[in-house]
């Protein structure tokens, strides 16, 4: 086929429209949600005494850095979708979330505590965070490639860690109100190997599948 | 050079909101500075530069079908640049090269070099004939048969709407097939 018979029949196509990334995107989280949702309700459940933790502001704070880390990857991974653009000048929006967890540590480091600081971090449900943290995230992060797919990133496996984020960053969000370690140091060490391990799945998938 | 960015991004506004004689001749302007800045690569890269026209169909064929993440306040160029400078990559890389590709390759074509006449390429004609036979016969009419969306529809006794949607889905396989070949 010569290149004038190519844009011919590309010309002849420009009726169609597609979507916008962020739509789809929204559209295939939106349908992954409810898989995640069945998972916890079916196996974790929110923590009975959720009424008074909610006067913890350290059980808030967890919502906090959770869906600041959600709403940042969004931001970020929808800015990676376009072919030119790269993390430069738009990286930092994901600095937002690991701000918030410091600020809440130093803020519980200023506070009497009652138990020392290696029981907090190490908590009592370190295992339970890391394997239902991914766990939850994967529809997630399915939905999310599937949105980021109708994009063209310049640096796929980029692209697809940053999907690793956003999806960890919704399912922990919902884990969250499941678990019942509100210490920021807790959130800093389990949330985080976690989040790296979604995120790390999500570069090696994005890889494959985010080229155009 | 600057003139001719704005024009481009005039152009690619009109075809966005659906004026498909002004997509068309902006995809015939953009193809000889393409094909200037692939074979330019592929000299660099020691490469046969006979093969830049696949490079270029290539890139015609990323630039429409993922021109929604083009950001109509933005210049087009740029964006054209990336996706191009994109494919050359994955073309060399393909070949076994790791290059680097300078963005200037595509900047520094100057407005009044040869707008050459168009060229074959071989991998999209491959492609093409392991589409399914709908796909196939209705891009082969649009393409080869310089067939209307109509004509087509007509000889192959479908809907218009039908033949749009063959015709959208056969670009995109093809894509997918020379993406993942």
């Amino acid at each position: 086929m010569d290149t004038d018979q190519l844009i011919r029949t590309l010309a002849a196509d420009n009726a169609h429209q597609s979507r916008p990334v962020g739509l789809v995107l929204m559209l295939a989280l939106l349908a992954a949600a409810p898989v995640s949702l069945l998972m916890f309700f079916s196996e974790l459940g929110i923590r009975p005494d959720v009424m008074t933790a909610m006067r913890n502001p350290f059980f808030d704070l967890k919502f906090a850095v959770t869906l600041a880390l959600a709403i940042s990857a969004t931001a970020v991974s929808l800015h990676l979708s376009r072919p030119e653009a790269s993390l430069r000048g738009f990286g930092w929006w994901l600095l937002v979330p690991a701000g918030i967890l410091v600020a809440g540590i130093s803020g519980e480091m200023m506070m009497p505590q009652r138990t020392p600081m290696m029981t907090r971090l190490v908590g009592k449900n370190s295992m339970a965070c890391m394997t239902a943290i991914p766990e939850m995230a994967l529809p997630l992060l399915a939905a999310a490639l599937y949105g980021l797919r109708q994009g063209a990133p310049a640096r796929p496996a980029v692209a697809g860690a940053v999907a690793g984020l956003l999806s960890a960053g919704l399912a922990a969000t919902v884990y969250a109100s499941h678990c019942t370690d509100d210490s920021p140091l807790f959130v800093a060490t389990w949330y985080t190997i976690a989040t790296a391990l979604v995120a790390a799945i999500g570069a090696l998938v994005g890889a494959k599948v985010l080229r155009y | 050079m600057r003139e001719r960015e704005d024009e481009w991004t005039g152009l690619m506004r009109s075809a966005i909101a659906g004026d498909s004689a002004a997509y068309h001749r902006l995809l015939k302007a953009v193809t000889p500075v393409l094909r200037a800045a692939a074979r330019r690569g592929l000299a660099r890269a020691g490469q046969p530069v006979d093969q830049s026209e696949d490079i270029v169909q290539d890139i015609l064929l990323a630039v429409h079908l993922k021109r929604h993440t083009w950001d109509a306040n933005a210049p087009f160029a740029p964006w054209l640049f990336a996706i191009a400078r994109n494919k050359l990559i994955d073309a060399l890389r393909r070949r076994g090269r790791r290059i680097f590709v300078n963005i200037d390759d595509f900047a520094e074509v100057l407005p009044g070099e040869a707008a050459e006449e168009t060229a074959s390429a071989g991998e999209v004609a491959a492609q093409l004939q392991t589409l399914p036979a709908r796909q196939r016969d209705v891009l082969q009419s649009i393409a080869v048969d310089n067939a209307s969306i109509k004509d087509t529809a007509a000889k192959f006794s479908m809907t218009e709407g039908a033949v749009r949607v063959a015709l959208h889905r056969g670009l995109s396989s093809l894509t997918a097939k020379l993406r993942d070949r």
